[in-house]
């Protein structure tokens, strides 16, 4: 399993999932966004995860986990591209990401954010 | 009354005469067969009857040959099953086919009368007849089985029918909901959604029940997940159209929709989406 790519645009950071993501990756991807928000001052981390087909428990836990984290750290983070699927997968397992942003696009998610006000839900 | 009370027991003896004419007069049995359904079905039904009743007669055969105190009439049942479900397709009610069938009995009785030891022709006879009967109620069995598959399916159509997602505005889908509100249907409402917000990027997504004649916990449950779901996805959900009593009864259950952005109106509702847009592309415009 390949790490997942993190990529840094002035005060943002992109990080995008793999389709099948395994729990070793994702924590060790967690480790490394607080790293690295830590490490250039970013305000943003957006993370995709419109390639995953599946998200289970652990996984969204650990979304959980980095947000927190990286709020701790001074960086908003956003969730982005959550298929249809995965979404009613996550809400019948009673985790709805709680305190995490979420947005249907990078895109939309840097307008959002640019906002400040709203994409709060 | 007495003669009611005589329910035909099975005779297992007596099914040999049965297996005899049927090996050694099947032809007969089976042109009877045909020319007697005729008179009770369609004209297509008894050329069915004529290409497919000689496998059911081979059938029964085998069965009645089987040893043992039960006949296992599965086999035939299945032949039989088959051909009414056919039947029933081509738009024979079910008095035709089930007539069809019962024909079977005329026509081993016809048989039956010129062969074997006259003396248990009666016993034989009423073996014949409790046999038949067995076969024409199966048979209704799988006609009934038929319609029902036929009720199912139309039952689902309403279901898509009735949970469209439209787009109502630039980037703003809206779900009217009509009617009561199960799990079935919240699953189906939810789903489309979801894909409907997926496929036309949209930043809203408005839930109407104004169509929706009671809330109780069990939908307002439905409703909650719709909008966690939704919100998942990167979309604001607005709950439209609750009528004042039914807001009543909501607060009287205790079910609490203070997460939930909700309005009035549609109308309300999709100003509020308008201009939620509105303040999204304006956004976008100075970024």
């Amino acid at each position: 399993m390949t790490a997942v790519p993190v990529v840094r645009m002035r005060d943002a950071l992109v990080a995008a999932m793999q389709e099948d993501i395994d729990d070793r990756t994702a924590l060790e991807l967690a480790d490394r966004l607080a790293g690295e928000v830590a490490a250039h001052g970013a305000r943003l981390v957006l993370l995709d995860v419109s390639a995953a087909q599946v998200v289970d428990s652990f996984i969204s836990r650990v979304i959980v986990a980095i947000a927190r984290v990286c709020r701790l750290l001074g960086a908003q983070v956003t969730v982005v591209g959550i298929r249809p699927a995965v979404a009613i997968t996550l809400v019948e397992l009673g985790l709805s990401l709680d305190g995490v942003r979420t947005a249907l696009t990078i895109d939309d998610a840097l307008t959002a954010l640019g906002n400040g006000a709203s994409g709060d839900g | 009354m007495s003669r009611s009370a005589g329910q035909p027991q099975p005779a297992p003896e007596f099914r040999a005469p049965i297996a005899a004419v049927l090996t050694e007069r099947g032809g007969q049995v089976l042109d009877g067969w045909v020319e007697r359904s005729a008179l009770l079905t369609s004209s297509s039904g008894a050329d069915d009857l004529r290409r497919d009743g000689g496998a059911v007669l081979d059938a029964l055969r085998a069965a009645l040959g089987e040893s043992g105190d039960e006949l296992d009439l599965g086999a035939v049942s299945r032949l039989l099953s088959d051909f009414s479900a056919r039947r029933t397709r081509s738009g024979d009610r079910p008095a035709q086919t089930a007539g069809a069938v019962l024909a079977l009995r005329e026509a081993l009785l016809a048989e039956l009368a010129v062969t074997g030891d006259p003396e248990d022709r009666f016993t034989v006879a009423r073996e014949a007849g409790r046999i038949v009967d067995q076969l024409a109620l199966g048979s209704f069995d799988a006609f009934l089985a038929g319609r029902e598959e036929v009720i199912t399916q139309q039952g689902e159509q309403p279901l898509e029918l009735s949970t469209p997602v439209v787009r109502v505005w630039d980037r703003v889908v809206a779900a009217p909901l009509v009617g009561t509100l199960d799990s079935a249907r919240a699953q189906v409402v939810m789903e489309s959604l979801l894909q409907a917000i997926a496929d036309d990027g949209a930043l809203v997504a408005i839930l109407d029940i104004t169509g929706v004649p009671t809330v109780d916990t069990l939908v307002a449950q439905h409703l909650l997940k719709t909008v966690a779901a939704t919100r998942l996805m990167g979309a604001d959900c607005i709950v439209s159209g609750i009528a004042p009593q039914t807001a009543q009864t909501m607060v009287q259950l205790g079910i609490d929709l203070s997460e939930v952005t909700t309005r009035a109106s549609l109308a309300d509702a999709l100003a509020m989406a308008i201009a939620r847009v509105g303040a999204h592309a304006a956004q976008s415009a100075r970024a």
